[in-house]
């Protein structure tokens, strides 16, 4: 053997060795046995930590594209229909309610405010939607709407960073980072876990929401810009052609291999790989952007224009990305914050106006991947942080606007495809949807449902650090059974 | 392969954390291989069969670690989640057990009703309940252990260190590490070459290259000496400190922005250069203590005193508007208990916040009377939402007697105008135009006082009350009460050093700094050389950098460690010295590559056999570039530097919008430890190679390997124009001819010459890229236009592109980036 076989043979040696031990923790032997009774599997035994790694049982859910609307979209005005708000609309909230509450901007004593929209049942299964909706409409027989989501923080960054990270402090590993550590991921050319932003700005727990906190940081989710370069620094400087490209990187690779024999550090050989791996990025990165390429019925269907930063263009995206097997898509979306202080977070202009830019492409994404057979073991997630309050904020007494504050009581999301019982409603509010009164679903449990769905033990996906073995769901959890198709 | 915690990855020096756990589960694994009925696949295993049982049981070296995996979950003194009224973590506990079964019985393996249930296969009586069986040998162990009278020990860290002399004459990290290799059959490695050498001790002690001429120097001195001369030397270099700095700021999480929310600019640059300056100046850690917990406190305190005090609002903060303030003041009081039993103890008090600490004695009363000792850190829970350029006071104005006057006149003009502003009256119009003209002078007010050094202080004010709050609830308003106290079952401090109108006394920061660093605290010093063991040897003594507790790795090494910790404090807690005894050993001097013996019997290097191969921590991997290239500014301090980084790379941050500007001139080319640390945003390449945010406490950084280092070597501008500047230099400096520049190169970044193989490969690479360039001048022209750096206008751009595509791939090298 030559001193790289050597090496080779050596580091798979112990490769093998982890990856079996890795194996028989989690209690799934037969993929690391298989491989290892058969010396031919043994040598494609995989070096790198993104590899696809089976997961605790079979899964559902072989991918994710997340939605997080940034900033808290009203549940009340979108999806939580109530008779009875509309009808005590303008009376001062009972104190029954107010007992012992905080509120983000709310003093005194609020109002109730009814929904200025009209709603309308749709759909075999007869779903309650808010006609802001009309494109999801069209879908709702393919789609889980949960109208008793809860969570414990009531401000936007702790908030965000519960939904993502299990914890409402910054610093620990957000979901996708979780995901592609327990799983992997299937596209060796691209990262596993990617972020689109929309609506100008980053959600306001930042770059925390994606970021890999204590776990590697190969881990974290890779923002992909609309502008400039897609991931930073995939182009080549200006002047080198993909010819000079790859020119010096055989020279970079023949020159690290002589080092490799020198010295014989075995990093030299993942160093090689990744250097490969990012000229391969370099192509299909670019190439995952365009969406110039697809048909017009598909820009039809989604609304997209090509160039210009969009929602819509991110949905796409998404599309792309998960049909490229990547493992976790983070789509953020900031503009959901109606406070009712202005025109655009007025509850009817700028609720609309946010639903007008997102609706149609949300509904375009489940029938594309529904007509693609990717809705079967894609899992879509969609909603925000918290919800919003039943009474007026009124913050600036200013009757131009109405809008509604932070509430961590109640809030609606909707999941789709991956395991996922189509066509239901789960879960209800009381009569003025301030609090959930049937089947609540903490953040918690949806973070355990969502891994439970991509076939993982919630509570057997650990991370040992400062001496703890942590986890997403931190010491809660309980998968939502009743969600499960 | 780089992950310290990830069980999918290949060798690498560095034993990932995982598989050190799993470790002690291998003859388990061998069971579950039998019942898989793959008996041939043992023999694949077969160099990890069960190790013969030791002589003597130790509770702390073979029991613990068992029993904290496996038992004190349910069986420790968490009383939310104790299973069945049993508690394991203390021995009376234990020998009470429930319902008249005693769990151990001192003597009588058999008789132990917890001994009977590991052994049980009932498998409703058996233990433990979560999780694998425990492996025959662990059974064993535990045999031996009670039949030899079960006998607990406190946690080894939370014993003082014990001084055992060196086991023979010589250095005694040598002696130490030579007497658990010949346990081992092994033997030490050969010293490394005197170029590998002066390398390594240049990137350790000071985070830079060593230059040619140094490398000859060093080559070529034959007086015994040679190594401590250089260590000397290097050790009185500026450089040391801020090479040191990087891991102290690291621990304090120290950073330029405040985090939360809009993640705002601070000012707090004065603190980072008081940490280098006083590992320059070697301030001795006892006094490096004091100034940070308690600088403010201090007899006659000075402006060093204050900044250095700023470590206790180094802690992220929020100005959201919504956000509320006793929220917050929770979450700052959580998170400086965090840090601080972090950076002092190596412990994780933090775990007490909403339950008693699972495997270690902290209770919640521990985790908030710590909390109580900060209680008295004057600061706001939420911060004026309204203005970016406020200082976060309480802060320290640095600003000269000029600049003072400067700010004076955007005072007196910002006042001119609102005087304008009373006069206009009723004329909406003019009210209108001033309020804008105000807003702009505003504006450049902000922008002037925004530039100007200043930096956050402690301020001691009446302490807040701290209570205990359930389940880390901050709305609970009726918890116990608690004054500032250490962990309970420590050696307590004496009566308070302050004397205060407070009845009773009340213990001071101050006292805390002092109980950190009295002779009884078992842990301080221990926790320090530990983590500095890891600088210079790869891995700590203890793996667990973050975490000495029950937790944490059992060091093989304890006597060397306890050594240490004693020389440490005996030294007067001399920083300059403990690093002087590592780097002159031979342990540290050994060459770092592995016999085919060593790579099979210690493949992660914990016995030190050899020396470790590090990759170059984030920011010295970008002065490394910078020096090679003769780019690097090497100025000491002063105001954070902006690399280039793309101008929209903040657009998403808000409150308020950012654009970012590249810095022009010299601090362009500032070293990777002043760059402007934006904790939401770190700059790209620093975070490629593992830069933590500073969010919260590191002790120890990630190690990976991935295509985005890949692709910021190659096309981040920094190391783009690195390497046309080094191209210029080698055609200005290397002499004539391809072979006599290429050598010139090669020694420059690489502190030696190229194989005939290596040159030969170069020189292909060069005259191809050569030909191509010359063909397309454009193409070269447009290479050059990468970075701010001028562009020599007497060279030729063909011949200058070419170069520039060797020298980038110089800059790529693996061997470039690493410390062998």
């Amino acid at each position: 053997m030559n001193p790289e076989q050597h090496i080779l043979a050596e580091r798979l040696k112990v490769i093998t060795r982890r990856h079996f031990f890795a194996r028989c923790a989690s209690g799934i032997g037969s993929l690391a046995l298989a491989s290892l009774a058969n010396r031919s599997l043994l040598a494609a035994a995989p070096a790198n930590p993104l590899a696809p790694k089976p997961s605790h049982f079979p899964a559902r859910a072989k991918r994710i594209i997340f939605f997080h609307m940034a900033g808290g979209p009203s549940q009340l005005d979108l999806f939580d229909y109530k008779p009875a708000l509309i009808k005590l609309s303008g009376q001062e909230c009972p104190e029954s309610y107010r007992k012992g509450e905080r509120f983000a901007f709310i003093k005194g004593i609020p109002k109730l405010l009814g929904t200025p929209h009209a709603f309308a049942r749709h759909g075999q299964c007869g779903a309650e939607l808010s006609c802001m909706l009309p494109h999801l409409a069209t879908v709702v027989d393919d789609i889980a709407i949960v109208k008793s989501m809860h969570t414990t923080q009531f401000n936007h960054a702790p908030a965000q960073l519960f939904m993502h990270t299990g914890s409402p402090l910054m610093g620990r590993p957000s979901m996708g980072a979780w995901l592609t550590y327990g799983l992997g991921t299937e596209n060796q050319d691209l990262p596993g876990f990617v972020v689109l932003a929309s609506g100008g700005k980053a959600p306001d727990g930042g770059s925390s929401l994606w970021g890999s906190g204590f776990v590697p940081t190969v881990y974290q989710g890779v923002q992909c810009r609309s502008q400039g370069d897609p991931v930073l620094y995939v182009s080549n400087p200006p002047g080198f052609t993909p010819a000079d490209r790859r020119r010096s990187l055989d020279t970079l690779n023949a020159l690290n291999r002589m080092q490799l024999d020198e010295i014989g550090d075995p990093e030299t050989l993942t160093r090689i790989e990744q250097y490969e791996l990012a000229y391969r990025m370099q192509t299909s990165v670019p190439e995952l952007m365009e969406i110039a390429k697809e048909p017009p019925a598909i820009h039809e269907l989604y609304g997209t224009e090509p160039g210009k930063a969009s929602f819509a263009n991110n949905c796409l995206l998404a599309r792309r990305l998960i049909e490229r097997g990547v493992r976790f898509v983070s789509l953020f979306d900031w503009g959901w914050d109606s406070h009712g202080t202005a025109k655009n977070t007025d509850i009817r202009s700028g609720l609309q106006a946010q639903c007008d830019n997102t609706d149609r492409a949300c509904a375009a994404l489940v029938k594309d991947l529904k007509q693609r057979g990717l809705l079967d073991d894609t899992l879509i997630v969609w909603g925000g942080e918290f919800g919003r309050t039943p009474m007026n904020e009124d913050r600036h007494k200013n009757p131009a606007f109405i809008g509604r504050d932070h509430h961590p009581h109640a809030f609606t999301m909707w999941l789709a495809g991956g395991g996922i019982r189509p066509g239901i409603t789960y879960g209800a509010t009381d009569e003025i949807g301030y609090r959930v009164v049937e089947n609540p679903v903490h953040v918690h449990d949806l973070q355990a449902t969502i891994l439970h769905l991509m076939g993982l033990d919630h509570t057997k996906l650990t991370y040992r650090f400062q001496g703890r073995d942590f986890r997403l769901t931190d010491v809660a959890g309980h998968v939502v059974k009743e969600l499960l198709a | 392969m780089p992950f310290r915690n990830e069980p999918h990855t290949g060798i690498s020096d560095s034993e990932p954390m995982a598989l050190a756990q799993r470790r002690r589960q291998r003859s388990g694994v061998s069971a579950i291989l039998t019942t898989a009925g793959l008996v041939l696949l043992t023999a694949v295993l077969s160099g990890n069969a069960a190790p013969p049982l030791p002589s003597k049981v130790e509770f702390n070296r073979h029991i613990r670690p068992i029993i904290a995996d496996n038992c004190l979950l349910c069986h420790g003194h968490d009383k939310g989640t104790r299973k069945a009224g049993l508690r394991l973590d203390e021995r009376d506990y234990a020998l009470k057990g429930v319902n008249g079964r005693a769990a151990l019985v001192p003597g009588n393996a058999a008789a132990s009703e917890m001994f009977k249930r590991i052994t049980s296969t009932d498998p409703t009586k058996a233990m433990p309940a979560l999780g694998n069986k425990l492996s025959a040998h662990q059974i064993a162990l535990f045999e031996k252990w009670i039949n030899d009278g079960a006998k607990y020990e406190l946690h080894w860290s939370y014993l003082p260190p014990q001084k055992k002399a060196p086991p023979a004459k010589g250095h005694p990290i040598d002696v130490f590490i030579r007497a658990e290799l010949e346990k081992e059959k092994l033997s030490p490695s050969p010293e490394a070459d005197r170029r590998t050498l002066i390398r390594r001790l240049s990137f350790d002690l000071i985070g830079l290259p060593a230059t040619p001429e140094e490398v000859d120097a060093f080559e070529n001195d034959k007086s015994p000496d040679a190594c401590e001369k250089l260590v000397e030397r290097l050790l009185g270099s500026e450089h040391y400190g801020e090479r040191m700095a990087v891991h102290w700021l690291d621990l304090v999480r120290y950073a330029d922005t405040v985090g939360y929310h809009g993640d705002q600019n601070t000012h707090v640059t004065p603190y980072r250069d008081y940490v280098i300056a006083s590992f320059n100046q070697n301030v001795r850690y006892d006094r490096f203590t004091r100034e940070q917990l308690a600088g403010d406190l201090l007899p006659n305190a000075t402006i060093e005193n204050k900044i250095a005090s700023a470590y206790n609002r180094l802690n992220m903060v929020t100005r959201e508007g919504g956000a509320q303030a006793k929220e917050y003041l929770a979450k700052y009081a959580a998170d400086r208990v965090r840090t601080t039993s972090s950076v002092w103890m190596g412990a994780t008090v933090g775990c007490a916040e909403c339950h008693d600490h699972k495997f270690d004695p902290y209770t919640m009363k521990d985790f908030y009377s710590f909390a109580a000792f900060f209680a008295d850190v004057k600061e706001e829970g939420v911060y004026t939402p309204s203005a970016f350029y406020s200082r976060f006071e309480p802060a320290v104005l640095l600003a000269s007697d000029e600049e003072k006057k400067k700010l004076a006149e955007f005072d007196k003009e910002v006042a001119a105008i609102d005087k304008e502003i009373a006069a206009a009256g009723k004329d909406k119009a003019a009210v209108k135009a001033l309020k804008e003209k105000r807003k702009e002078a505003d504006k450049r007010r902000g922008e002037f006082d925004t530039t100007l050094p200043a930096c956050v202080v402690t301020e001691s004010v009446a302490p807040r009350t701290m209570r205990i709050l359930a389940r880390g609830n901050w709305m609970d308003e009726t918890g116990e009460i608690v004054q500032p106290g250490v962990p309970h079952f420590m050696p307590q401090p004496n009566t308070p050093t302050l004397q205060h109108s407070t009845t009773p006394p009340r213990l001071s920061r101050l006292d805390l700094a002092n109980w950190f660093v009295s002779r009884e605290n078992p842990l301080t010093a221990r926790v320090f050389v530990n983590r500095l063991w890891k600088l210079y040897f790869g891995t700590g003594l203890s793996k667990t950098l973050d975490e000495l507790g029950t937790r944490g790795e059992w060091p093989r090494h304890l006597d060397l460690l306890d050594w240490l910790a004693i020389e440490f404090m005996d030294s007067g807690w001399d920083v300059k010295h403990m690093v002087r005894l590592m780097v002159t050993s031979a342990t540290y001097r050994q060459t770092s590559k592995p016999t085919d013996k060593l790579k099979e019997a210690d493949p992660y290097n914990r016995l030190h056999a050899r020396q470790s191969r590090p990759r170059l921590e984030a920011e010295f991997v970008r002065d490394n570039a910078l020096a090679i290239s003769g780019l690097l500014v090497p100025k000491v301090g002063g105001v954070s530097a902006k690399p280039y980084q793309p101008g929209d790379y903040y657009k998403e941050l808000n409150f308020p919008r950012r654009t970012y500007t590249p810095d022009k001139g010299d601090s362009q080319y500032r070293r990777g430890l002043y760059t402007h640390w934006q904790r939401t945003y770190l700059q790209p390449s620093l975070m490629a190679f593992d830069a933590p945010s500073r969010e919260e406490c590191t002790a120890e950084r990630n190690v990976s390997n991935t295509p985005l280092q890949a692709l910021a070597l190659l096309n981040d501008p920094t190391y783009v124009e690195a390497a046309r500047v080094f191209a210029a230099r080698i055609i200005a400096q290397g002499g004539d001819g391809f072979e006599a520049r290429l050598r010139w190169a090669w020694r420059r970044a690489l502190s030696r010459t190229p194989t005939a193989k290596e040159a030969a490969a170069m020189k292909e690479l060069f005259e191809k890229q050569l030909a191509g360039f010359k063909g397309n001048a454009d193409a070269a022209r447009q290479l050059m236009t990468v970075g701010y750096a001028p562009v020599p206008e007497k060279l030729d751009v063909t011949e200058l592109a070419a170069w520039t595509s060797v020298s980038r791939t110089i800059l790529n090298l693996h061997e470039t980036i690493v410390r062998y």
